[in-house]
């Protein structure tokens, strides 16, 4: 997601000036996603130069308002239209430390599962409150956020546990080395079913 | 009454053994948890952890091998059967997976069943469990049957029946049970808020969704209990980003 969309996406609400940008982006996202007012106007200043957005007449009071173009409209219409790719998100920070973990000597690999869970969980926790407090039929877009949070993390944790069932079954013939490569270049079967799903 | 520290549910340093000898299957390990007035805890942890024997042992469904449990500050130990009986139907509520509704009983008739069982008038036993089905939002079924009701609506009879009267802990297992993700997660709003209202929970689930609605989520591995989350902040202080 670019922030470019996001004000182009409260532009086509009307018009608005930076303050009032910042303060709606923030608002249909709960908060989680802050902005501070410079990138507003850099990425209005970007919208601008590639035609998606129009700036209007200062008023009185010094503050300038933007519209959205017709080819901004198209633009969001397109990114609307579009399924957000996975490989676009940054990597998974997580799952490559399990599997440096296993692969590292001496690292107790069950407790860097456990010690990841009750951090998620916690988070998991955090999340509900605020959607049990959000319970008014104008929250619902911060509910949708939340809710998308909350399943992020449902599935991490789920994820944690699958891992944690597979490590019960794991026994390397050489601590801390790689699995041994069969003849044929296949690894042998002490690499566990879901090695794929850790990558 | 309850524990002279206001505790609900004292379990202190309990041990749960199946069976003798080498074949000895020891379901619990010297668990220790105490839950107070307001606060629902979660257990989580992987089938066989011992997450449905510490439920039983909560209830006074089962004894311990070693350890003690106190409901309200009362030993369970210290019941007999007939006290151990009063006290499930007048002070626990149990929500479970299997709702055991009968059948040949109104909802409201099966809310008000535990009361009747209690000796509380049939007349004074409606009304509660008129109010408790008003809780779940039910109060308009409360005429129909067990097989003229949803999935969902049977789960909230099941539910008001688990709260009904002056339940002071409420233990629920998989609570959700098969049902769909947002009339599962109405189950679970209300447990919340009986919490909230001053009852102590206990919910043992695999579901960390569900575990998310708990003040504190603890972890059971081959009967012992491994780790805990720290107790949460307010809303505001979340908000805040100082909730931790």
């Amino acid at each position: 997601m670019s922030i470019r969309h996001g004000l182009l996406a409260l532009l086509e609400r009307g018009q608005m000036y930076g303050y009032q940008l910042r303060a709606a982006f923030e608002e249909s996202t709960g908060s989680t996603w802050p902005l501070n007012i410079g990138q507003v106007y850099t990425t209005l200043a970007r919208l601008e130069r590639d035609g998606l957005v129009r700036s209007l007449p200062e008023s009185e009071a010094g503050q300038r308002p933007y519209e959205i173009t017709d080819a901004g409209r198209a633009d969001l219409t397109l990114w609307f239209a579009t399924p957000v790719s996975r490989t676009d998100r940054p990597r998974d920070e997580l799952s490559i430390k399990l599997a440096l973990a296993l692969t590292t000597p001496g690292v107790d690999v069950r407790s860097v599962v456990q010690t990841q869970r009750a951090a998620t969980m916690r988070t998991l926790q955090e999340l509900t409150r605020l959607k049990y407090a959000s319970d008014q039929p104008e929250e619902l877009p911060w509910r949708l956020v939340l809710d998308a949070m909350v399943f992020q993390a449902e599935a991490e944790v789920r994820w944690l546990d699958h891992c944690e069932t597979s490590l019960v079954r794991y026994r390397p013939t050489v601590p801390g080395r790689r699995p041994p490569v069969a003849a044929d270049g296949s690894a042998e079967a002490v690499v566990p079913a879901d090695e794929e799903a850790r990558r | 009454m309850s524990g002279a520290d206001g505790t609900i549910l004292d379990v202190r340093d309990v041990h749960r053994t199946h069976g003798a000898g080498p074949a000895a299957v020891h379901a619990l390990r010297g668990v220790s948890l105490a839950v107070r007035p307001g606060e629902l805890v979660a257990v989580m942890g992987p089938s066989g952890s011992g997450k449905s024997t510490l439920l039983a042992l909560a209830g006074g469904l089962d004894s311990p091998t070693a350890g003690e449990v106190r409901v309200d500050g009362q030993p369970l130990a210290a019941l007999d059967r007939r006290g151990l009986a009063r006290l499930r139907r007048r002070r626990v509520g149990y929500i479970f997976q299997d709702l055991n509704l009968l059948g040949s009983l109104t909802a409201v008739e099966n809310v008000a069943l535990p009361l009747e069982l209690d000796g509380t008038g049939v007349r004074r036993a409606r009304a509660l469990a008129l109010a408790a089905l008003a809780e779940v939002n039910l109060a308009e079924l409360g005429d129909r049957f067990p097989d003229q009701l949803s999935g969902g609506q049977q789960q909230r009879v099941a539910i008001a029946r688990a709260l009904v009267g002056e339940r002071r802990l409420v233990l629920a297992d998989e609570p959700t049970g098969a049902l769909d993700s947002q009339t599962g997660e109405a189950v679970l709003h209300l447990l919340r808020r009986r919490v909230d209202a001053g009852a102590g929970g206990l919910l043992v689930t695999h579901e960390a969704r569900h575990a998310g609605w708990a003040d504190r989520v603890v972890f059971l591995r081959d009967g012992v209990l491994v780790d805990s989350t720290a107790p949460l902040g307010s809303v505001e202080q979340l908000l805040s980003g100082s909730g931790r």
